[in-house]
């Protein structure tokens, strides 16, 4: 049985009629839907077992500590990290990374270098712009080649003494490109440089071995991966996050405290100030499990599939081009339709209940390597059919009905 | 998913002054010129207008922008156009909307703000 007709059932809003047409959900690279796995974790752990967790001396808070630690324990094994201590549950990817910039960041001295690149989300740009305005520390971007791979030889180039962190996304959000992670990490580390991997577009997508990358820190979100909002996750390498003073302060992450110093608690708590997300946790837990029964493999060749017979029909089309590489890319596909603005392309297609993403995708200086002030975006996910890419392409193929 | 059947996206005075606007250009003669963007999509719109005498005597527009944008930046400068800078200053999305004929749904009200938006940033 095909992937989509196998997991269709399980996701409620897909029964959803949108302006007369039964949805075409292609916008799950922005956020993904939820199976009802999800959802009924969530309401059965609020209904019995909520309470505060880990100094909570009652049953309801020893039930919600175990399952917010099993959650850990879920995570870890899902994307093999070499220890539950390196899991961190943050407020999702931009907080993961912000997390990390801010830590990393006052180890920085003036005259250091971040390396970015130019294809990253706002969200793996701007945290560390702040820490570089505040350390007096340059940020370089590695640039882009051909379809929209990154430029290796200028990546080399880039690198130095002066390196301090190698900041990059694992999946484009835009292009779809997926970048040789495991080579950047090793030119990073021959110049001594820590390295930063956005994944929120790959664990929703692919298998993620964390420990064959090899990087020091892997941030993603719950929400992209049928978890709720709310919740994501930053790896971080053991021995890197003893060394690292915690940016930020507050209950959970402390062992003694006194009005004017404390000591930190251990790993992974010194990264989790406050009450974490407790019910967002036993939900990503539950979207996991949801994972791993269809198998990373499965979902991979799935989705792939279809943003590579996204891309082939679109391309197709008259007056569309179609951004990305053709082949080897993750589950989204952007494209611009000539003469009409990537809004109201998406509007159009909203008109017959296709949800797609319009816009500059936060990812401007990429927009501005691609010559566009934005694109339209479709993404796919498990439950995605052939039919919806075929429903999309004839769309678009007929958009210029709607504006004449 | 007849093409046939398919009702046109955006009213007709919306698809008109996107696809014929009137006051799209550069204004040779400009007084005072702004722009700005819309962060939701990247949309940029740039406004001139020659003042003289506390009116506005012309009013152009140019910029990257979607159809509701467009539509409204070409409506924003018809509307300016000869009147006193201070009435100008006072124009509102209703005015806008009721040249538009539509029903602009909450997500796309910033389509039709950001040309006064601008006006106002020249108007200052």
């Amino acid at each position: 049985m095909r992937l989509d007709e196998q997991t269709r059932g399980d996701f409620p809003i897909l029964s959803r009629i949108v302006n007369g047409h039964p949805l075409v959900y292609l916008d799950s690279a922005a956020s993904s839907q939820k199976p009802r796995s999800v959802i009924e974790a969530m309401a059965r752990y609020y209904e019995r077992s909520h309470a505060n967790v880990h100094r909570s001396i009652h049953t309801l808070g020893e039930e919600a500590t175990e399952l917010y630690e099993a959650a850990r324990d879920r995570v870890q094994r899902f994307v093999n990290a070499a220890a539950r201590d390196e899991i961190v549950f943050t407020r999702g990817t931009t907080d993961g990374i912000g997390i990390v910039a801010e830590a990393v960041g006052r180890t920085l001295s003036p005259g250091d270098e971040i390396l970015v690149t130019e294809l990253e989300h706002h969200s793996n740009l701007i945290p560390w712009q702040v820490a570089a305005r505040e350390r007096g520390v340059k940020v370089r971007a590695v640039p882009l080649v051909g379809d929209g791979l990154l430029d290796l030889d200028a990546l080399d180039a880039l690198l130095g003494p002066r390196t301090r962190v190698v900041a990059f996304a694992h999946v484009s959000n835009v292009l779809g490109t997926i970048t040789p992670v495991a080579d950047i990490v090793a030119r990073a580390r021959r110049v001594g440089a820590l390295t930063l991997v956005d994944g929120a577009q790959a664990v929703p997508h692919m298998p993620v071995d964390i420990s064959a990358l090899g990087c020091d820190f892997y941030v993603f979100s719950g929400h992209k991966m049928f978890g709720p909002t709310g919740i994501g996750v930053l790896y971080g390498r053991r021995s890197v996050l003893e060394r690292l003073e915690p940016a930020r302060g507050g209950s959970e992450m402390i062992k003694e405290v006194w009005v004017d110093r404390a000591t930190w608690n251990d790993l992974p708590w010194r990264f989790e100030p406050g009450t974490p997300p407790i019910a967002e946790a036993v939900g990503l837990d539950a979207a996991i499990e949801y994972l791993e029964k269809l198998g990373m493999e499965r979902v991979r060749e799935h989705t792939h599939d279809l943003a590579v017979q996204a891309a082939t029909q679109l391309a197709a089309i008259p007056g569309v081009r179609v951004f990305g590489p053709r082949h080897e890319r993750g589950a989204v596909v952007a494209f611009s339709v000539e003469g009409l603005h990537p809004h109201d392309v998406a509007a159009a297609l909203d008109a017959e209940g296709i949800a797609v993403r319009a816009g500059h995708h936060c990812a401007q200086p990429l927009m501005r390597w691609c010559g566009v002030v934005g694109t339209s975006r479709a993404s796919f996910s498990v439950f995605n059919s052939p039919e919806d890419v075929a429903l999309l392409a004839h769309a678009v193929a007929d958009l210029h009905r709607a504006f004449t | 998913m007849s093409a046939t059947t398919r009702p046109a996206l955006y009213g007709d005075v919306i698809r008109e002054r996107w696809r014929r606007p009137r006051f799209r250009g550069e204004l040779s003669g400009a007084t005072v010129s702004a722009e700005d963007v819309n962060p939701l999509c990247g949309d940029r719109v740039r406004m001139q207008l020659s003042l003289d005498d506390g009116h506005v005597r012309a009013a152009r527009f140019t910029g990257d922008s979607c159809a509701i944008c467009t539509a409204s930046a070409d409506v924003v400068a018809e509307l300016v156009e000869g009147r006193e800078r201070g009435a100008a200053a006072t124009l509102q999305a209703s005015d806008v909307l009721g040249v538009l004929q539509a029903d602009i749904r909450p997500t796309r009200m910033r389509c039709v703000t950001l040309p006064l938006t601008v006006l106002a940033k020249a108007l200052a």
